[in-house]
């Protein structure tokens, strides 16, 4: 954000000028008016005072576009990014099962096309047959291809992204013009921007205040002239201008702008300005576990040698019986034994590779010289060897399960002998970093929920370990919905990520449902917002910007407002000083002139704008605080500084008027 | 004794017997207003008007039903007032001109009390007692049920209904108003306010006769207070000897103007089962009252402007047995809760202390405000306050569990344009009249200080008389009838409004990330609020007029 950036956006900002389009801000309307009458007023009666007056009136309403112009601008780019994806592309249509060469435009929904290798996909659609690898990078930015494959959670494509290998047939899911790119590239361009409830409200909140100023300044000219001190029309204007809320007037739809873009930025598209600002409300989120709050697999975190076995002796045996396992769990195994000093021996040739099957629930190795290893679940490990685990290995077994963990038992045959050896105790490992972000969230007033299919036991350890406030075991999506509905009837409003189609009418039923990008179509549909990187952590993110963008809104519109006193000091002895002389005391500014009062009034009144819009676009800083925290510190920056800021500017602003003639 | 220990007993013997009636009087209101039985005289008078007692009321019935009986009252209250010659106790004094009457019903009904003639000179004992005084009571409990309605509104949670405004009104009126005038009564009559039937002829020192006119005054005088009414007995209201005699019964009448405003705070507490709720906003009301009691009493008795300073304080205009504290205190609990009463004359105070007066009730009369409009003013100002402030942490702005939405803002917006917009175009019409310049006691800045005055008391429902200005002009009569019927109204009905589209939310429960209401910040930002808003709507106003004199 920069000078350069607001330069260029200055034609956009001119144009905006048209009445038609500023009707729909109704203060900067009524600034456009007044622009107009002083105009006409100037030009039939000029002098310094009129002329400047006009020209800074129509400046107020150019800044003021202005600030929409750039939010725009910034978007605008972006959608041209987007555009440079959608070429036109030609679709293999079948048809009875010929294929036919058609232009992606002609695509219907419920058409099947096939994409070959190196060839872009027509259109968003479900692959029906094949797997492929996709090149997403025109959406997400991410250069590493994707799998997508028939059936399941990973088949939704996306039209404007490349097949890279293998080929595929699509089951197209949206018409042309309204596809994700289409829908994509109308957000962040802002064309389908409708007020969002609470921009509402506020206009309502400005457009009474503009009402009682128009009624303040419409009925002092009969006041003034009982005084007998009419007030010249443009002068009056001028004072209308400057109470009536332009600054918030002008930001508030760059501010809604900017809220989704920063969404953007951090890779969430939101379908609509609505759900942003239902972020900031979100007071329940509910969060997978699986990939949010713990890495997705289990890991191996210690060995529990049995009676009369030595650790090494377990570390051994359960380190060759996974070396030839290549699964996450498998890999921990061998990690875990690496760093508690086990020898490192490789494999010795002529070792035969167990892998696991569902009848025996087991994998391991036949190492020669007749010692087979193999490690499984308890029940599975006491079928292999016929006899019940010793009592002190039982009791192993219990307590890491009891802890929440999973007990894997290693055991080994030598023969007919068999030997339980001890257990692996395999847990969910919990992101590093979350528990303060879950307390992080508590602060602000946000409950987490973590969503998981494990068993309660299992689901209340990890619910501990990481911190959030309540969990939900053994969780069906319909147990989701009716959680969701649980805490709605309560009066919260519910986040949450999803991407499976099963996970649909939940996205659909929460207040703020982020589909990953990754995920199916009907996902992607149901929800209101998508991660395009696919990153359920994502949702912390978009609560804080959800409430970064409220919080603009209203420290702005303090800001504003207190702007005003300082407004009345400067121009209201300015009008009647020649009639109440006693009335000089109110000039507390010490201003030069009445003249130079009003205009630096009027001066100061658009330059704010203008040195408001990085504020406005960036967002007003926001951190984890308590509300009453962040209140204190909003009141002190913008209500106190919305009091004190324009006098010191006012001055600075006199002080360089009137040194012009005409004014002094 | 000298004036100031006396002024600050005074000040402290008001704030203990506010304090000793807090509890019991406001959890008693809490009850009335929230049982669920009838007494049988009450049953009795929903027989006879026809109402089912148990039948709630949506809030466009409320709404239709205060607008009604206000209609009806106002219709029978003229009719007595023009026809009071063919009533008893007549005092041979004939019907009102249709203006004035129009006036004085819309006046009195309204709770405005707004008084264009002088009341010994102009109505019979009837007229005052069966007319004026029975208005006293229900234009009260009228306020006290939209106050119930209002807090029906926070406390429900998807409710359609908003309570039964006759339900609400007779209990108002028969378990709150009349127990309590009845001994305030009592106490009158033992502190000397006079009670009968009849004139008194006495002789003069001089030799001659005179005609003290009498009547039954304690019986008005009590509901005129405890009901923030403030339509006077007589013409020079509070500062009559038979109205108020002594220091004590003024400081009485104080007490009782205050109670029930100061009480409905506890009540609010009770309802919404959070006390420091009601602490809160109990904190900003007295935060109000007491700064505006400290800058009268500085300039009133600290003898600021040009014949004070010659006298030693400012006592032209005031009741020398009272004095500058007793009447500063007076003039501000008068004025913060649209009372209206005087035992001053306004006009007459410094122009700082005539201003004080005027600025408390441009805030909106909320200070502590009047029998209910107090309570509803200032919910309607706490929701102002939450909007922006609400933002400011991050959230759509909610006040006590209800989101302020778009319909909700709309509601209370029109709800602090109404007197302002009354206000400045009345105003603005009447100094554009040539007619109002003859109109005007004094010249200038204080002249026209005495038009803001009468158009801001008729607008805020005060009634309270800066005194010069001549009002029985046809146009004054019309226009701050307008004023007072439409600022009474109008705010009636969108908080009733608004009381029924919060009924209708579900409650969002309170987290760290809601902004709480109930702490001494946000008394402080209810009290930014009010002081912001009526500074920006009127200092070019105020410019003209008092702050050009204070500042002369």
């Amino acid at each position: 954000m920069n000078l350069a950036q607001m330069w260029r956006q200055l034609p956009a900002a001119l144009v905006k000028l048209d009445p038609r389009h500023l009707w729909r801000s109704p203060v900067l309307f009524i600034v456009w008016l007044g622009s107009v009458a002083t105009t006409v007023s100037a030009v039939a009666d000029p002098s310094t005072f009129s002329v400047l007056l006009a020209v800074w009136l129509w400046l107020t309403v150019v800044f003021g576009n202005l600030a929409e112009a750039v939010a725009e601008g910034r978007g605008k780019a972006q959608a041209a990014s987007l555009r440079a994806a959608r070429t036109d592309v030609s679709a293999r249509r079948l048809v009875d099962g010929a294929e036919e060469l058609v232009p992606g435009t002609s695509l219907v929904v419920g058409d099947l096309v096939k994409v070959l290798a190196g060839e872009v996909i027509p259109g968003d659609g479900d692959v029906v047959e094949g797997v492929a690898s996709v090149d997403e990078s025109a959406i997400t930015g991410e250069s590493a291809p994707v799998i997508r494959e028939a059936g399941g959670d990973r088949s939704a494509v996306t039209g404007g992204t490349r097949v890279l290998s293998d080929e595929i047939t699509v089951r197209i899911t949206a018409a042309s013009g309204e596809t994700f790119l289409d829908r994509m590239i109308a957000l962040v361009e802002g064309a389908e921007r409708r007020k969002t409830p609470n921009e509402i409200a506020l206009s309502i909140l400005l457009v009474s205040l503009t009402i009682v100023f128009v009624l303040a300044v419409a009925t002092l000219q009969p006041m003034a002239e009982l005084a007998g001190a009419p007030q010249r029309t443009i002068v009056l204007i001028a004072l209308l201008v400057c109470l009536i809320p332009t600054t918030i007037g002008a930001l508030l739809s760059a501010i809604g702008i900017a809220g989704m873009d920063r969404l953007v930025q951090v890779n969430v598209l939101a379908m609509s300005g609505r759900a942003v600002e239902a972020a900031g409300d979100v007071s329940t989120l509910l969060l997978d576990k699986t990939g949010t709050i713990t890495y997705g697999n289990r890991r191996a975190s210690r060995f529990l040698p049995a009676d009369g076995v030595t650790l090494a002796v377990v570390q051994d045996a359960a380190r060759l019986a996974s070396l030839a396992d290549l699964t996450p769990e498998g890999r921990s195994i061998v990690e875990l034994a690496d760093e508690q000093g086990s020898a490192p021996d490789d494999l010795p040739a002529g070792a035969e590779l167990v892998e696991f099957t569902a009848q025996t629930r087991m994998s391991g190795v036949d190492l020669p010289g007749g010692r087979e290893l193999r490690k499984g679940a308890s029940s599975a490990v006491v079928a292999w060897t016929g006899a019940p685990l010793p009592p002190a290995l039982q009791a192993s077994v219990d307590e890491v399960a009891g802890s929440g963990g999973t007990p894997l038992v290693v055991a080994e045959r030598h023969g007919e002998t068999f030997r339980a050896l001890g257990v692996v105790h395999l847990k969910d490992v919990v992101k590093e970093g979350m528990a303060e972000r879950f307390a992080e969230l508590r602060r602000m007033g946000i409950r987490t929920v973590m969503i998981t299919g494990d068993n309660a036991l299992t689901a209340r350890a990890i619910a501990a370990e990481a911190g959030v406030d309540d969990f939900l075991a053994e969780a069906t999506p319909e147990d989701k919905l009716a959680l969701i509905q649980k805490e709605q009837e309560g009066g919260r409003l519910v986040a949450m990520t999803g991407d499976g189609t099963n996970d649909a009418p939940a996205l659909a039923a929460a207040d703020v449902g982020v589909a990953m990008s990754s995920g199916t179509s009907a996902a992607k549909e149901a929800g209101n917002m998508v991660d395009l990187d696919s990153d359920p952590t994502k949702l912390i993110d978009v609560v804080a910007i959800g409430k970064q963008l409220l919080i603009t809104r209203g420290s702005l519109t303090t800001f504003s407002i207190a702007n005003d006193v300082a407004k009345y000091f400067a121009i209201v002895p300015a009008m009647f000083v020649a009639a109440y002389p006693s009335l000089d005391t109110l000039n507390v500014m010490r201003l030069a002139t009445p003249e130079s009062a009003i205009l630096s009034a009027v001066v100061f009144n658009a330059i704010v704008i203008v040195a408001l819009i990085p504020l406005a676009l960036r967002g007003v800083a926001y951190r984890a605080q308590s509300a009453a925290a962040v209140l204190r510190r909003n009141l002190l920056v913008f209500g106190l500084g919305g009091v004190v800021v324009p006098f010191v500017g006012i001055k600075l602003i006199d002080l360089v008027l009137s040194q012009l003639p005409g004014i002094r | 004794m000298t004036d100031t220990l006396s002024g600050l007993l005074t000040i402290a013997a008001l704030l203990a017997l506010l304090a000793l009636a807090y509890v019991p009087l406001g959890d008693h209101m809490a009850r009335v207003l929230t049982s669920t039985r009838h007494t049988r005289l009450e049953r009795g008078i929903y027989r006879v008007v026809g109402v089912d007692p148990d039948a709630e009321m949506s809030p466009r019935g409320y709404v239709m039903g205060v607008l009604a009986f206000s209609a009806v009252s106002i219709a029978l209250l003229m009719a007595i007032l023009m026809g009071q010659a063919a009533l008893p106790w007549d005092r041979g004094l004939p019907g009102m001109p249709w203006d004035m009457a129009l006036n004085t019903a819309v006046s009195f009904v309204t709770n405005t009390n707004w008084q264009s003639y002088a009341g010994e000179s102009t109505l019979g004992f009837a007229a005052q007692a069966g007319g004026l005084a029975v208005q006293n009571f229900l234009s009260a409990a009228v306020g006290l049920a939209v106050a119930v309605a209002v807090i029906r509104g926070f406390t429900r949670a998807r409710s359609s209904t908003i309570g039964s405004f006759w339900v609400d009104l007779v209990r108002g009126v028969l378990r709150i108003l009349l127990p309590l005038a009845l001994v305030g009564a009592v106490v009158l009559l033992v502190l000397g306010v006079v009670q009968s039937f009849t004139d008194t002829t006495v002789q003069t020192l001089a030799g001659g006769t005179q005609t003290v006119p009498g009547g039954p005054v304690a019986s008005q005088e009590v509901i005129k207070q405890l009901g923030t009414n403030g339509g006077g007995f007589f013409n020079a209201n509070s500062a009559h000897p038979f109205e108020n005699p002594s220091a004590l019964s003024n400081l009485f009448a104080i007490f009782l103007l205050l109670v029930i405003p100061v009480s409905l705070t506890r009540t609010l507490g009770t309802l919404l089962g959070d006390r420091r709720q009601g602490y809160t906003v109990l904190g900003a009301m007295a935060f109000l009252w007491g700064t505006a009691l400290a800058v009268t009493t500085w300039s009133e008795a600290g003898g600021h402007g040009q014949s004070a300073v010659a006298a030693g304080s400012a006592m032209e205009g005031k009741e020398t047995q009272l004095g500058t504290w007793a009447s500063s205190l007076f003039a501000v609990s008068t004025t913060g809760t649209s009372t209206g009463a005087v035992n001053a004359s306004h006009d007459s105070m410094t122009p700082l202390g005539g201003g004080t007066a005027l600025v408390h009730m441009m805030l909106g009369e909320v200070s502590p405000g009047g029998v209910g409009t107090g309570l509803y003013g200032i919910l309607v100002v706490a929701i102002l306050a939450v909007f922006v402030a609400g933002l400011m942490v991050g959230r759509t702005p909610e006040l006590l569990g209800k989101k302020i939405g778009a319909r909700e803002m709309t509601y209370v917006a029109l709800y602090t344009l109404v007197t302002p917009a009354l206000v400045l175009v009345g105003v603005g019409l009447a100094v554009a009249l040539p007619s109002t310049g003859d109109a005007m006691g004094n010249p200038g800045g204080h002249g026209f200080s005495e038009v803001v005055y009468a158009f801001t008391s008729a607008a805020n429902n005060n009634g309270s008389a800066f005194g010069g200005l001549t009002v029985t002009s046809t146009f004054f009569q019309l226009s701050l009838a307008a004023a007072m019927l439409l600022g009474r109204l109008v705010p009636i009905v969108l908080v009733l409004l608004l009381a029924g589209s919060l009924a209708r939310q579900r409650k969002v429960p309170t987290t760290a990330g809601t902004l709480a209401t109930n702490t001494p910040l946000f008394a402080g930002l209810v009290v930014g609020v009010v002081v912001l808003v009526s500074a920006l709507t009127y200092f070019p106003t105020l410019a003209l007029g008092p702050i050009a004199e204070a500042l002369s």
